[in-house]
């Protein structure tokens, strides 16, 4: 594929230009992987979750938490992929996690499409300083200006458990979420299998 | 439930397929009723399903996103319903042939005209009677790594490409090309 494009582009082309065909690719460049690793302390943070209510990470001590960075509100794969968050959030309770929105939309923005989507789950404001919580996760795009569509399970002690950071037009889909979070579940019910 | 293996190929044990399960190519679908572009894919599936005969078998799993699509989850436990009724496939065609009336007194209609037990039908689909099964079907295609719908499987392979005729005619065709 990288042979056909070559001889039927324009020789004046020159990288990093946006690719050519897919939204998504016309609007964001291509990123570095520098998302935390696991094992690495997650950041706690304190984000606006409404226009007048505030959440701070520590505070879910204690069991996983499902960070899960989008680029923007009203995006539509972003719809999608909380369309469809939405939808799991009982099996990610029934694994004993919560899950949370990011992105660098303000809480105005967030209040408006959460309601549009019926959403039954946080969306924190990545807003001032902008994008500063992924900058912090290793996941802000500095010349796009929003941040990766990365995902974090961070365990009951406040480590990463395990991240992931899908190209920015794909939704990632719930699958490595799920067994990251049984794997957690797993390693709580024979903690000496953990420890090795 | 269904087990790992099965995610992402028809299980003749369970699923609503057409054709023979040992057929060559397996196209599987997770889909909602109410979302627009599964409806747009229908005459697309129907399509192909002409145009490979015997060679495809094609299987259909729920994936109703319920908060976007209020009677997503209504119109999925009605074709179980006519299911139950034999019409699973009649129903199928009639709920994605009518989008945007898919309330439950349209679905007792459609039940009607397809000459089921209409008042049996209304009845397990207000009491939930195949809740489970199509939870079971979502839960298979969020494990199978299904991100939105429609979300088709070839052989096992989960296809990404255009939903145009050509694109998935030719994916389908050549199932050892998907990437």
């Amino acid at each position: 594929m990288a042979i056909s494009t070559a001889t039927t582009q324009p020789k004046t082309a020159t990288s990093p230009k946006p690719g050519q065909g897919h939204p998504y690719k016309e609007m964001y460049f291509r990123s570095r992987r520098t998302a935390l690793p696991p094992g690495a302390d997650a950041p706690d943070f304190t984000l606006r979750s409404t226009p007048d209510q505030w959440l701070t990470l520590s505070e879910f001590r204690g069991q996983p938490v499902v960070l899960a960075f989008y680029p923007a509100d009203w995006s539509p794969v972003c719809g999608d992929q909380v369309a469809l968050y939405n939808e799991m959030l009982k099996e990610f309770h029934e694994l004993g996690a919560e899950l949370i929105g990011i992105s660098v939309d303000g809480a105005w923005c967030h209040a408006a499409f959460a309601r549009d989507r019926k959403l039954h789950f946080p969306l924190l404001a990545d807003f001032e300083p902008k994008g500063d919580v992924a900058r912090r996760y290793g996941v802000y795009r500095d010349k796009d200006g929003v941040s990766e569509r990365a995902l974090f399970v961070i365990d009951a002690d406040g480590k990463v458990h395990w991240s992931y950071v899908s190209p920015i037009g794909v939704n990632p889909g719930a699958d490595g979420i799920l067994s990251a979070l049984e794997d957690l579940q797993n390693k709580q019910a024979m903690p000496e299998a953990a420890e090795k | 439930m269904i087990n790992r293996a099965q995610l992402k190929l028809p299980d003749a044990e369970r699923d609503h397929i057409q054709g023979v399960i040992d057929a060559p190519i397996a196209l599987l679908e997770y889909g909602d009723y109410e979302c627009a572009f599964c409806g747009e894919v229908q005459p697309i599936v129907r399509e192909i399903q002409r145009r490979l005969g015997d060679d495809l078998c094609f299987a259909f799993r729920h994936f109703p996103l319920t908060n976007v699509h209020p009677h997503a989850e209504h119109a999925a436990e009605a074709a179980e319903a006519a299911g139950e009724q034999g019409s699973f496939w009649p129903m199928h065609e009639t709920l994605f042939a009518n989008q945007n009336a898919l309330d439950d007194e349209s679905l007792a209609e459609y039940a009607a005209a397809l000459g089921l037990d209409e008042t049996r039908l209304i009845q397990e689909v207000i009491s939930g009677a195949y809740a489970g099964r199509i939870r079971e079907d979502f839960k298979s295609g969020v494990r199978a790594g299904v991100n939105g719908t429609p979300c088709f499987f070839i052989n096992g392979k989960r296809y990404d490409g255009s939903r145009a005729l050509e694109s998935l005619l030719a994916a389908v065709s050549q199932p050892a090309t998907i990437i």
